[in-house]
C-alpha cells in the first residue's frame, strides 16, 4: 500500500512524540520515586533535638546529615583503634556521632564536619561518612548557617 | 611589569573581541566581503592576545612573583615547578583565563582550519564565537582579573592546596576544559545556521570533528578527575554524583547524544531542528557547568572559594545566552526543511532511541544536580541528593541505552529487519547470559543489578566486535584480510572501540562496586591480614622527607599462595604550606582487580589504622574511558573530515564521468 511523504511523515512524528512521552512519563516516575526516599536532610544538633518527634520528618528512621563544630577534648578512639566517637556541637544542642573508617585528614577539634548516617537512640548518630572539605579554613556553607541560626557563629561576617 | 603586559594583553583582547562580535556580523549582513573576511585574522589575532595574557599569568607563577594577588595566594617559592605552572590553573582567576585562552584557540582554528566554509557562514560562526569570548573576558576583567597588584608584598605565598599537588590533576582541568569550551564551536555552528536560516549535509560534516574533538577531551578529562579522586583521597571511591562532577558529566551526555544525531544530519540529511538544539543545550550545560562550579550555589565536596558577584554574572551571562540562543531558536527552527523519512527499526530510529535515552538522562542528572538549590528555595531546607537518587534513575535509563548499542550500529538506514539483526547478534547474547551466569556462580549469586551490569558489559562488547568482524567481512577468511583491516575507515574504527570501551568501563563499574572486599583494622608490624586471595603483612612505617612535605611511609608486602607478588608503599603526607595532611593510596592494579592500602593514624594501643581493599577490574572503567577516547580520535583523523578531500573526490567522480569508456 502506497502512503503519501506527508502521511508517513506524519505518522512518524507521532510515533516519535508518543515515544517521547512514555520515556519521559517514565523517567519522571523514577525520579519523583527517587526523590522521596534518597533526598538526604541536612540538620544541625540542636534541629535534631528540637524535632525529633516532629512525625513528617521521620528522623528516627531516615538517613540524614549532622553538621557543626566537633566540641574540644571530645574525640576518642575506642578500642578497635578504628571506631572514633565524637561530639558534634551548635552551641545550642550536641549529639555523640561515631564512626568507624579513617577520618578526612581535615578532621580536627573545634572545627566544623559534615557526618552522615542514622540516629541510634536519641543522642548516637552512627556515622557512615565523615565529609571531607579540600581547604583547612573551609566551613561548610551548612555549618555556618547553622551557626548563624543557633547564635554562636564567630567566623567572618560574609562567608567567604 | 609582566603583569601589566598582560592585564594590557587581557584588555586588548576584549577589543578584538567586541570587533570581531560585531563587524563580521555586519558584513555577513549586509554582503560586505570586506567586513566578513575582516573575520579570520581578527580571531587569530584575539587568540594571540590571549595567549600572551595566559604567558605572562604563566611566568608570573614560574618566577613566583609574590607581588601579584593571585600568585601569593595560590602558589608557594619551594613547590615543583610542574605544580606551580598547574597551579596557574588551580584558581579560580587563572582558570577563567585559561577558559578564554582555549575559547579563543578553538575560534583561531575555526579561522585557519575553516578554508573549505562558506566565507559569510564562516564569518558568522567566528562572531559568536566571539561573542562567548567577550562575556568571559568582560566576566575577567571585571569580577576575576588576576593580574591586580599586592602590598606590601608578603615574603612568600600561601600554597597550593596538596590534593592539587598532583600530576592527574595537573591536567584534568586543561582537557576539562578543553571539552567544555570546545563544544562552543558546535553551539556557534548552530546559532550560525539558525541565523542563515539553513541546515544541510555539509553543515553536519563540518561540525562534527569539532564535536568530536570536544568530546574526546572531556571524555579523558572526566576519565582523569575520577582517577584521582581515586587515588588522591584515600578511600577508593571514583565517582560521587557530585554536583561538579555531574557538571563535567552533563555536557558529556547531551555532547554524546549530539554527536550521534549529527551523524543522521550528515547522512540522511533528518533530524536537523533536534540537532540544532543539542548544539545549544550542549554547550549551556557547559555553562550551567561553569556556573555551578564557580557561584558555590550548590554545596559541593569541590568547595571553591566563591563569591556571590561571580555568580551573578555567570548567571547573567547563562540566561543571555541560553535565552538568546533559544529564543532565536523559536523564530528561526520552524524554517528548516524536514529531512528525509525512515522506518522505526533503522539506523536512523536506533539514534533517535540513542538521542531520547541520553537525553533523559542528562534531565534526571540535572534535576538531581539542582534539586538541593530548589528544596532551598522552596521550603528553605538544605538537603543534597546522593548515589542512592542516581541508582534509581540514571542507571535504569542505562540498561535500554546498553542493549540499543549493541544493536543499533548493524541496522540499515531507512528500514529494516529486527529479527534478522537480532539473529546476527546471537553469539553476543548467549555469551552475556552465560558469563551472567557463571558469576552469579562464582560469586554465590550476587546483587541482581550486578549481574544485569556483567551481562551489559560482555553484550556491549561482543556485539561491537559482531560489528568489526562484520565491516572487515571475517567470514570470507583469512586471504586478504590484513587489508581489509587496514582499510576500515576510522570512523567504523571509533564507533567500534567507543561502544566496546564503554562496555570494559561498565564490567569495570560493576564489578568494583559490588563485590569490593575491605578490611579496616589497626595492625602491628609483622602482623598479616587476607584480602581478596592475597596475604597483606605489614612491615611498619618509615619517616620519608619529601620536597614540600614529610610523609611516613607504610610497608606491605603482599604474597598471594606463599609466593611474593607485590610491595604497597602508602604514605601519609604532612604539608607545611598551607599545613594539611594527605593520604597517598598504594595501587597496585592487576589486570582482575586493584590491590589497594592506606595507612592512618597511630593507634594508642600499638601499630597503625590500615585499610585495605581488594577491587576487582576497578582499572577496567579507565581502561574503557581510555579506549573511549582513542576510538574518538581514530574517528577524527578519519580521512573523510580532512581539509577538501570531500570537494577532491567529488571532483574526480565528476572527472570519471567525463572520460569516456575505454
Amino acid at each position: 500500500m502506497a502512503v503519501s511523504p506527508a502521511r508517513l511523515r506524519k505518522r512518524r512524528r507521532l510515533l516519535l512524540t508518543v515515544g517521547g512521552v512514555v520515556v519521559l512519563g517514565i523517567a519522571a516516575a523514577l525520579v519523583l520515586n527517587a526523590f522521596r526516599d534518597s533526598v538526604v536532610f541536612f540538620y544541625s544538633p540542636s534541629e535534631v533535638q528540637a524535632r525529633l518527634d516532629d512525625p513528617s520528618l521521620k528522623l528516627a528512621d531516615r538517613r540524614f546529615r549532622l553538621g557543626g563544630l566537633v566540641a574540644e577534648d571530645s574525640v576518642v578512639t575506642l578500642d578497635d583503634g578504628v571506631t572514633t566517637e565524637f561530639t558534634v556541637t551548635d552551641g545550642a544542642g550536641e549529639i555523640r556521632v561515631r564512626f568507624t573508617g579513617m577520618l578526612p585528614a581535615l578532621f580536627r577539634e573545634g572545627q566544623g564536619v559534615v557526618a552522615e548516617g542514622r540516629l541510634e537512640g536519641a543522642n548516637l548518630f552512627i556515622a557512615e561518612d565523615v565529609l571531607a572539605k579540600h581547604d583547612e579554613n573551609y566551613m561548610p556553607p551548612e555549618v555556618a548557617e547553622a551557626l548563624k541560626k543557633s547564635g554562636h557563629w564567630e567566623g567572618p561576617e560574609a562567608a567567604q | 611589569m609582566i603583569a601589566e603586559i598582560g592585564h594590557y594583553a587581557l584588555v586588548l583582547a576584549l577589543a578584538l573581541a567586541l570587533l570581531l562580535a560585531t563587524l563580521p556580523m555586519i558584513g555577513a549582513a549586509r554582503n560586505d566581503t570586506l567586513l566578513m573576511a575582516a573575520a579570520r585574522p581578527l580571531a587569530v589575532g584575539l587568540a594571540a592576545f590571549v595567549l600572551l595574557a595566559f604567558g605572562c599569568l604563566t611566568t608570573l607563577y614560574v618566577v613566583s612573583d609574590f607581588s601579584v594577588v593571585n600568585v601569593a595566594s595560590n602558589s608557594h617559592s619551594a613547590k615543583p615547578l610542574l605544580y606551580k605552572i598547574s597551579g596557574v590553573w588551580g584558581n579560580h582567576e587563572g582558570s577563567l583565563v585559561l577558559w578564554v585562552f582555549i575559547l579563543a584557540l578553538f575560534g583561531a582554528s575555526v579561522a585557519l582550519l575553516g578554508g573549505n566554509l562558506p566565507a559569510r557562514f564562516r564569518a558568522r560562526v567566528l562572531s559568536v564565537q566571539a561573542m562567548i569570548a567577550l562575556g568571559f573576558l568582560l566576566f575577567t576583567l571585571l569580577t576575576s582579573n588576576p593580574f591586580l597588584r599586592l602590598d606590601p608584598v608578603p615574603a612568600n605565598g600561601a600554597g597550593l592546596n596538596p590534593l592539587l599537588q598532583d600530576p592527574g590533576l595537573a591536567f584534568h582541568p586543561p582537557f576539562l576544559y578543553l571539552g567544555y569550551v570546545g563544544f562552543s564551536v558546535a553551539f556557534s555552528f548552530a546559532v550560525a545556521a539558525l541565523i542563515e536560516g539553513r541546515v544541510d549535509p555539509a553543515w553536519a560534516r563540518w561540525v562534527r570533528p569539532w564535536t568530536l574533538a570536544a568530546w574526546i577531551a572531556l571524555t579523558f578529562g572526566i576519565a582523569l578527575g575520577s582517577w584521582w579522586a581515586y587515588y588522591e583521597l584515600g578511600w577508593g571511591g571514583w565517582w560521587f554524583w557530585d554536583p561538579v562532577e555531574n557538571a563535567s558529566f552533563m555536557p558529556w551526555l547531551a555532547g554524546t547524544a549530539l554527536l550521534h544525531s549529527a551523524i543522521v544530519v550528515e547522512k540522511r540529511d533528518t533530524l536537523k531542528s533536534w540537532t540544532i538544539l543539542l548544539a545549544i543545550l550542549t554547550f549551556s550545560l557547559s555553562l550551567l557547568g561553569t556556573f555551578i562550579v564557580r557561584s558555590g550555589v550548590i554545596t559541593s565536596v569541590h568547595a571553591f572559594a566563591s563569591d556571590p558577584a561571580r555568580g551573578v554574572f555567570i548567571l547573567a551571562f547563562l540566561v543571555l545566552v541560553v535565552g538568546g540562543s533559544l529564543a532565536l531558536y523559536a523564530v528561526r527552527a520552524p524554517m528548516l526543511r524536514p529531512g528525509g523519512l525512515f522506518q522505526p527499526v533503522s539506523r536512523e530510529g536506533a539514534l533517535v532511541v540513542n538521542n531520547v535515552l541520553l537525553a533523559v538522562a542528562t534531565g534526571t542528572v540535572l534535576l538531581g544536580t539542582l534539586y538541593p538549590l530548589i528544596e532551598d528555595v522552596v521550603s528553605g531546607q538544605k538537603g543534597s541528593v546522593g548515589p542512592p537518587y542516581y541508582a534509581l534513575t540514571f542507571v535504569p535509563l542505562m540498561i535500554p541505552l546498553i542493549v540499543a548499542m549493541g544493536i543499533g550500529p548493524l541496522l540499515k538506514w531507512k528500514r529494516d529487519e529486527l529479527g534478522a539483526v537480532l539473529r546476527r547478534v546471537w553469539l553476543a547474547f548467549v555469551l552475556a547470559l552465560g558469563v551472567a551466569v557463571v558469576v552469579a556462580y562464582l560469586q554465590d549469586g550476587g546483587p541482581v543489578m550486578a549481574l544485569v551490569g556483567v551481562a551489559l558489559g560482555v553484550w556491549l562488547i561482543i556485539a561491537s566486535l559482531v560489528k568489526w568482524a562484520e565491516q572487515v567481512r571475517l567470514t570470507d577468511g583469512l586471504a586478504g584480510l590484513g587489508r581489509r583491516i587496514r582499510r576500515l575507515r576510522g570512523g567504523v574504527w571509533g564507533m567500534v572501540l567507543a561502544h566496546l570501551g564503554l562496555g570494559v568501563a561498565v564490567l569495570g563499574m560493576t564489578a568494583s562496586t559490588a563485590w569490593e572486599e575491605a578490611v579496616l583494622q589497626v595492625m602491628a608490624p609483622g602482623e598479616t591480614v587476607s584480602v581478596g586471595g592475597y596475604d597483606f603483612t605489614f612491615e611498619g612505617v618509615t619517616p620519608l622527607p619529601g620536597p614540600n612535605y614529610t610523609a611516613v611511609t607504610g610497608r606491605f608486602l603482599v604474597s598471594r599462595a606463599g609466593r611474593p607478588f607485590a610491595v604497597l608503599d602508602p604514605e601519609t603526607r604532612y604539608y607545611a604550606e598551607p599545613p594539611m595532611t594527605t593520604t597517598e593510596a598504594a595501587i597496585r592494579p592487576t589486570l582482575w582487580g586493584d590491590l589497594y592500602a592506606v595507612v592512618g593514624e597511630e593507634a594508642r594501643t600499638g601499630g597503625w589504622a590500615v585499610r585495605i581493599y581488594f577491587k576487582p577490574l576497578q582499572h577496567w572503567i579507565w581502561w574503557g574511558a581510555a579506549i573511549m577516547g582513542f576510538g574518538g580520535l581514530l574517528s577524527l583523523f578519519d580521512r573523510r573530515w580532512r581539509v577538501g578531500v570531500a570537494a577532491r573526490a567529488r571532483a574526480r567522480e565528476s572527472e570519471t564521468i567525463g572520460v569516456p569508456a575505454t
